[in-house]
C-alpha cells in the first residue's frame, strides 16, 4: 500500500471501484457539502472534491474536503496548477496530509478564461505531469521538489485525469503513458459518451501495457436533459458527445429524458465493466448527487465493500 | 635598433587596436595560428582615448570563446608597450612564442 | 527592443554536433541594436562553431546570413531557394526567429542560439534593462512614467513594499526598487496625491494570461 486510502484498498483488491464528485458550493455554507455527502456516503469508494472547477470560484477542495472526512466520506482531493505556484501546491500537500487527505488527482486545471474570474492572473508553475512527479518525490523520497527533507512525508493515493476524447487522437496514450511514468496510480478518464472511440484508446493503452500499472477508472456523467447534452457536445473543450446519444434523448418524452440519461449511464457502466483493463468508474453526477445511490444501485454495484 | 624577435610572429599592423575586433581574433585562430596577441599603446596613453582599453575587452571575450570551447584561453592576449618601447616589443614577441611552444600546436591545425 | 543573451557555446555546439552544414541566421532588428543576433555576431558564431569543430577533428561547414528581420514572412522567404542545403540553422534572432523559420520551412531543423530576455532598452553601451512586460494595458502614466509591473519584483501596484531599502529591492542591491523612483518622482512633481488612491485589481485577460495574443488590424490588411 502506498497511502492506505479506501480507494487505493478497493483497487488493489481487484474489486471495480466507484467513485463520485462533489462540487463545493459557490459560498462558506458547509451544510452543502454535507448534504451531498449524505448521497454519496456508502455509494462510492471515494469522491473527488473539484478544485474550483471550470475556474469559478467556489469553497476550496482542502476544506470541503475536511467536511467529507467529518462525514465519513472518504475524499479525493483534486488539485489544479493553474491557481497555485509550487511553494503553495507543496505547503497545501502538506497540509492536506496532515489533515486526513490520502487521495490526490492532479489536474493543470480550466484555464481561468472560462471561468468567473477571466481577469484573473495565472500560474500554471507547474503543470499537471510535474504535479504528479512532485507528489510522487513527497511521498516515495519525502523530500520536496528541491530536495529539501521532509519531516514527515505525505502518503498520497495519485491519481491524475485523462481525456481520450480531446485532439490529436494518436498522441493521448502516450500522453497517458507519461502520466503513469511521472507516478500516477490511478487515472479518472473524461466522461464517455463515444465509446467506440474510448475503446480503441483502451485498446492502445492495452498494447503497449500501460494498464498493468495503473488502475484506469472511466469518467460517467449521467444526462439530464437533452440540454445539457447539447450543451456539453457543443459547449465544453474536448468532450465528445455523437449525435446518437442526443437522438436517443430526444426519443423520449420531456420528463422522461432524466431517466433515460441516468439509463445511458448504467449501460455505460456495463459496459465498462467488461472492458479489460478497467477498475472502474468514475461517476460524475453533476449537481446530481442525489441521484447517485439508485445509478450505483441500477449498475449493480451495491453495497460498496468494506476494507 | 636592430632587435630580433622571432621569426614565427607576423605582425599585422592597425592605426589603433581599438580596430582590432572580436572576429579578427577568431579568425586568426580559425586559419590555424597557435597564438593571437595584441600589442597595444600604454593604458591611458591611447590617441583615440580607449582604443586599447576595448581590444583589451574583446581579448578577454575570445579568451572566453575559447574556454568554452575547450581550448586553451592563453593562446590569446593583450599586451601594452609604448611606440618607443622596441626591446620591450621584442621581449613580448619572445615570451609569447615561449608560451606558446609550451602550450604546443593549436588543435584546430593538427586536427583538420 | 527585444534584449537577449547568446546561449552558451558549448549548448549550441551540442544541439548541432551531428551536422556537418549549417547556416547561421541574424537578424538585422533588434538583436542587432543589443549585439547579440546580429551580422557581426553571426560572424563571431559561425568562427567559435568551426574553429571548435576543426579542434575536434570534425570539420563543419558554417554558412552566414543575416535578414533584414526574422519576424516577417517575406524577409525569412529570402531563404527558400538555400535552406535545402543545409542539415539546420542556428538563429540568433530573438524567440520569434526560429519559430519564423520552423513555420515556413516545416523541414528544417532549426535551433535557437540565443535566450531571449525582455523588452527593455540600453542604461549605458553595453547594459539593458527590462522596462516591459507587455501587459495589453499600458498604465505607466499613472506611476510617474515608470511601469510597476515590468520593474517591481512582485508587480505590485501599490507599492512599495516593506523590502524597500535605500532605493533597491528587497531581492539584490542590484535591482531598484521602481516603488522607490515612483515615489520620488511623484513627490518632486507634486503629485503624491495620486499615491493615496488605491488601485483596483487589475485585468490581466489583456496580458499573456488571457491566452497567446493576437494583433488584427483590418485597415492594413492586404
Amino acid at each position: 500500500m502506498k497511502a492506505g486510502s479506501n480507494l487505493e484498498k478497493v483497487l488493489t483488491a481487484g474489486i471495480f471501484a466507484i467513485t463520485g464528485e462533489c462540487g463545493p458550493p459557490r459560498g462558506a455554507n458547509a451544510e452543502v457539502v454535507r448534504e451531498k455527502a449524505k448521497f454519496l456516503k456508502g455509494n462510492v469508494d471515494s469522491v473527488n472534491v473539484t478544485d474550483n472547477q471550470t475556474a469559478v470560484v467556489r469553497m476550496s477542495s482542502l476544506g470541503a474536503s475536511l467536511i467529507l472526512i467529518q462525514e465519513g466520506v472518504e475524499p479525493n482531493l483534486q488539485m489544479t496548477a493553474r491557481d497555485r505556484n509550487r511553494i503553495a501546491v507543496q505547503s497545501d500537500i502538506l497540509g492536506a496530509y496532515a489533515l486526513g487527505i490520502r487521495n490526490m488527482l492532479c489536474l493543470s486545471g480550466d484555464h481561468q478564461k472560462f471561468g468567473d474570474h477571466p481577469e484573473a492572473k495565472n500560474v500554471f508553475d507547474l503543470d499537471s505531469m510535474q504535479l504528479i512527479q512532485t507528489v510522487k518525490k513527497m511521498r516515495d523520497e519525502g523530500t520536496l521538489i528541491n530536495g529539501h527533507k521532509l519531516d514527515g512525508a505525505p502518503k498520497m493515493f495519485i491519481g491524475c485525469a485523462a481525456n481520450p476524447f480531446a485532439d490529436p487522437f494518436e498522441f493521448r496514450v502516450y500522453r497517458l503513458a507519461n502520466k503513469i511514468d511521472a507516478g500516477a496510480d490511478f487515472v479518472q478518464t473524461q466522461c464517455i459518451y463515444n465509446l467506440e472511440r474510448f475503446r480503441k484508446w483502451v485498446d492502445q493503452a492495452n498494447d503497449m501495457g500501460l494498464l498493468e500499472n495503473v488502475f484506469l477508472m472511466g469518467g460517467v456523467t449521467p444526462m439530464k436533459s437533452v440540454g445539457m447534452a447539447k450543451y456539453m457536445k457543443n459547449s465544453v473543450p474536448g468532450m465528445d458527445v455523437p449525435d446518437e446519444i442526443i437522438k436517443r434523448l430526444q426519443g423520449v418524452p420531456k420528463g422522461d429524458q432524466a431517466k433515460e440519461g441516468i439509463k445511458i449511464a448504467v449501460e455505460t457502466i456495463h459496459q465498462l465493466r467488461e472492458m479489460k483493463g478497467i477498475a472502474g468508474v468514475h461517476l460524475m453526477a453533476i449537481e446530481w448527487e442525489e441521484r447517485v445511490p439508485e445509478i450505483v444501485e441500477m449498475a449493480g454495484m451495491l453495497p460498496r465493500p468494506v476494507l | 635598433m636592430r632587435l630580433s624577435y622571432p621569426t614565427n610572429v607576423k605582425v599585422i599592423q592597425v592605426p589603433c587596436t581599438g580596430r582590432v575586433d572580436i572576429i579578427h581574433l577568431l579568425k586568426a585562430i580559425e586559419e590555424g595560428a597557435d597564438g593571437v596577441y595584441v600589442a597595444g599603446c600604454l593604458e591611458g596613453e591611447c590617441h583615440y582615448l580607449a582604443g586599447n582599453l576595448k581590444a583589451k575587452k574583446r581579448v578577454k571575450y575570445v579568451k572566453k570563446v575559447l574556454e568554452e570551447i575547450g581550448m586553451e584561453p592563453d593562446r590569446v592576449e593583450m599586451f601594452n608597450m609604448s611606440s618607443s618601447e622596441g626591446p620591450r616589443f621584442a621581449a613580448v614577441a619572445r615570451e609569447m612564442t615561449e608560451k606558446i611552444k609550451a602550450l604546443g600546436p593549436s588543435p584546430v591545425r593538427s586536427n583538420s | 527592443m527585444i534584449v537577449g543573451e547568446r546561449k552558451p557555446l558549448g549548448d549550441i555546439l551540442d544541439m548541432i554536433k551531428d551536422y556537418k552544414k549549417v547556416l547561421v541566421v541574424g537578424c538585422k532588428g533588434c538583436v542587432t541594436v543589443c549585439n547579440v543576433g546580429g551580422e557581426k555576431e553571426v560572424g563571431i558564431l559561425a568562427s567559435s562553431i568551426r574553429i571548435s569543430r576543426k579542434k575536434d577533428g570534425n570539420e563543419i561547414t558554417v554558412d552566414e546570413r543575416t535578414l533584414e528581420r526574422q519576424c516577417d514572412p517575406e524577409y525569412v522567404d529570402q531563404l527558400k531557394d538555400i535552406v535545402s542545403d543545409y542539415d539546420a540553422m542556428v538563429s540568433i534572432a530573438c524567440g520569434v526567429g526560429p519559430q519564423f523559420l520552423a513555420e515556413r520551412y516545416p523541414d528544417a531543423a532549426v535551433y535557437p542560439g540565443i535566450n531571449t530576455q525582455f523588452m527593455g532598452g540600453a542604461l549605458e553601451h553595453g547594459v539593458w534593462a527590462e522596462r516591459c512586460q507587455g501587459c495589453g494595458a499600458c498604465l505607466v502614466h499613472n506611476f510617474g512614467g515608470h511601469c510597476p509591473i515590468a520593474r517591481c519584483s512582485k508587480s505590485l501596484l501599490h507599492g512599495p513594499c516593506g523590502g524597500s531599502s535605500g532605493g533597491k529591492c528587497e531581492i539584490s542591491k542590484d535591482v531598484d526598487c521602481v516603488w522607490h523612483l515612483i515615489v520620488e518622482k511623484l513627490a518632486k512633481q507634486g503629485k503624491m496625491d495620486s499615491l493615496r488612491k488605491l488601485v483596483p485589481t487589475k485585468n490581466w485577460s489583456t496580458s499573456r494570461d488571457g491566452g497567446p495574443r493576437k494583433v488584427v488590424r483590418e485597415d492594413l490588411k492586404l
